[in-house]
């Protein structure tokens, strides 16, 4: 079981936690998008080997998103932060060159 | 072993040992260098990849084919499945593509010429509420329009099938009905590969392990070839067939396609003796269930919540399924869990494979067969081999083109299949 940083709670097991996948996607105007934009926005997530910045909610602590850095081949946590700061750099020393994938 | 006991057909319940495998012949399929250029590349040695390559040569007569393999031959998901063999499925477009595949499987052995004990025990499908059961009885009715066998069965008649089962009203997770599905089934995966490849590398295609795509020669919107781990390849059309990798190869190619990778857990019990001849699946409570031909108990769990390509998972859903299993079947109580494994799935927004053309020329792709795929194995390979000979989709799989993301003609099987998909 991952043990996951909650930027408001400390270190939780990941039963407390639930996964919300990529991070940072914003909310784009539909009226400005062409079909195959918002098709994309709709169904498409990153999928990377390697270090991946994800959102959990801690629905059964503090209730509240938040971001993480999570490797999808070592399962090694990175870094949590919180939504609309500032991104924390991916922490590159495993899974590098397909973290960009 | 007496020779009373060797009477006893597979599946059998009875006191008896189980019947040995047949010998293995010394090589199946030949060792080959790569050529320079082939008319097909598919990438990927699974299940589906292998198909593909057979169904390429034998129905649509080329000759010139290359299976390549990153790892080894049907090391991925092909061998980490529960081999459930099923169609019962709710919509008509998944009921269609997945009953042409359980066709295909009732003559594989003979059209292969190669053993892989396809049993056909029949799979049940539980009910554990009223909602479960309105939307068992809803698909029942459905696959009955669509032609496909399906019960309804009531709790008594689902002991009757499976004496071992619990269906005390006063527990976690009642069983409430199920609907059974008698043609459905289990075959041993490791065989349904090697018959593919052994039949497959017969028919003139190469199969070539160890060797990972790296890259693609495309000119002009048009695929060319590969790069590989040991040079470039030339090829007329390519065919992505890699599961859980399909989205690294995708960007590798220049485009991105809807698919989360997620590890799908099983396991196995150590050999006992029959006590179960029938597939049973529980999507409510994160079941299913088969005994296997040697005697042991080959259980599925769910998926682990988050993106991983580490082909292991979280322990506490091994954890949470065997809660539920040994509720249903208190005998399994007493039996250990020998080994666990995961593996990577890819899954689709709408729980559906994803069988195509791609916004490349000429290259073409299979996956998002998600929790499900080893029951597609023939179908899967047999629409993909189609739509690459002829560069268009075959109608079975005209609806699961990747075009669906745009229009939002979804086939939305999460409802319908629950996680047992």
């Amino acid at each position: 079981m991952l043990h996951i940083p909650c930027p408001h709670c400390g270190l939780r097991n990941e039963t407390e936690f639930h996964y919300g996948a990529e991070a940072g996607v914003a909310y784009p105007d539909p009226n400005a998008l062409t079909d195959i934009e918002w098709a994309k926005f709709l169904h498409i997530r990153a999928n990377p080997k390697g270090w991946l910045a994800e959102r959990w909610v801690h629905f059964a602590g503090c209730g509240r998103w938040f971001n993480l850095w999570r490797n999808t081949i070592t399962h090694e946590i990175g870094p949590a932060y919180l939504p609309f700061t500032q991104q924390p750099k991916a922490p590159d020393n495993i899974g590098k060159e397909d973290s960009k994938a | 072993m007496t020779n009373t006991e060797n009477i006893l057909a597979p599946g059998t319940i009875g006191r008896r040992r189980a019947a040995p495998l047949p010998e293995q012949p010394p090589q199946l399929w030949k060792s080959v260098t790569p050529k320079k250029a082939y008319d097909v590349i598919i990438v990927g040695g699974g299940g589906h990849g292998l198909a593909t390559a057979y169904y390429l040569a034998k129905n649509h007569g080329l000759n010139n084919i290359a299976v390549i393999e990153k790892g080894w031959l049907a090391g991925g998901n092909t061998a980490r499945n529960t081999t459930i063999i099923r169609s019962n499925y709710l919509w008509d477009e998944s009921a269609a593509i997945y009953e042409h595949s359980l066709k295909l499987w009732e003559t594989l052995e003979e059209d292969l010429g190669y053993e892989m004990f396809f049993s056909q025990r029949g799979v049940l499908t539980l009910a554990h509420s009223v909602s479960d059961v309105r939307s068992k009885r809803r698909n029942f009715f459905a696959n009955a329009l669509n032609g496909i066998d399906s019960e309804w069965l009531t709790p008594e008649e689902v002991k009757k099938l499976v004496p071992i089962i619990n269906i005390s009203p006063d527990v976690r997770y009642p069983v409430h009905g199920a609907t059974y599905q008698p043609r459905g089934g289990i075959a041993k995966h490791d065989w349904v590969a090697w018959g593919y490849a052994k039949a497959a590398s017969d028919l003139g295609v190469d199969i070539i392990q160890g060797t990972e795509v790296t890259g693609f020669d495309i000119r002009n919107n048009k695929v060319h070839g590969v790069q590989t781990s040991r040079g470039s390849i030339a090829a007329d059309k390519v065919g992505l067939v890699a599961a859980g990798h399909s989205s690294i190869l995708a960007n590798l190619a220049g485009f991105s396609i809807p698919i989360q990778s997620r590890p799908l857990q099983a396991l196995v019990s150590p050999l006992l003796e029959q006590v179960l001849n029938t597939v049973v699946m529980s999507g409510a409570v994160h079941v299913y269930v088969s005994q296997a031909h040697k005697g042991e108990l080959v259980m599925g769990a769910g998926t682990d919540a988050f993106n991983s390509y580490a082909q292991r998972g979280g322990f506490h859903v091994i954890e949470h399924q065997l809660a539920a299993a040994l509720e249903l079947f208190p005998i399994f109580s007493r039996a250990q869990v020998l080994r666990t494994w995961g593996g990577i799935v890819d899954i689709a927004p709408d729980a559906s494979p994803i069988i195509g053309l791609t916004p490349v020329e000429n290259l073409f792709i299979n996956t998002g067969w998600g929790t499900g795929g080893f029951k597609a194995t023939p179908g899967s390979g047999w629409v993909m081999a189609y739509t690459m000979a002829n560069g268009t989709p075959h109608a079975l799989n005209q609806p699961f083109a990747l075009e669906r993301f745009l229009t939002g003609h979804l086939i939305d099987e999460h409802g319908a299949a629950g996680v047992a998909h």
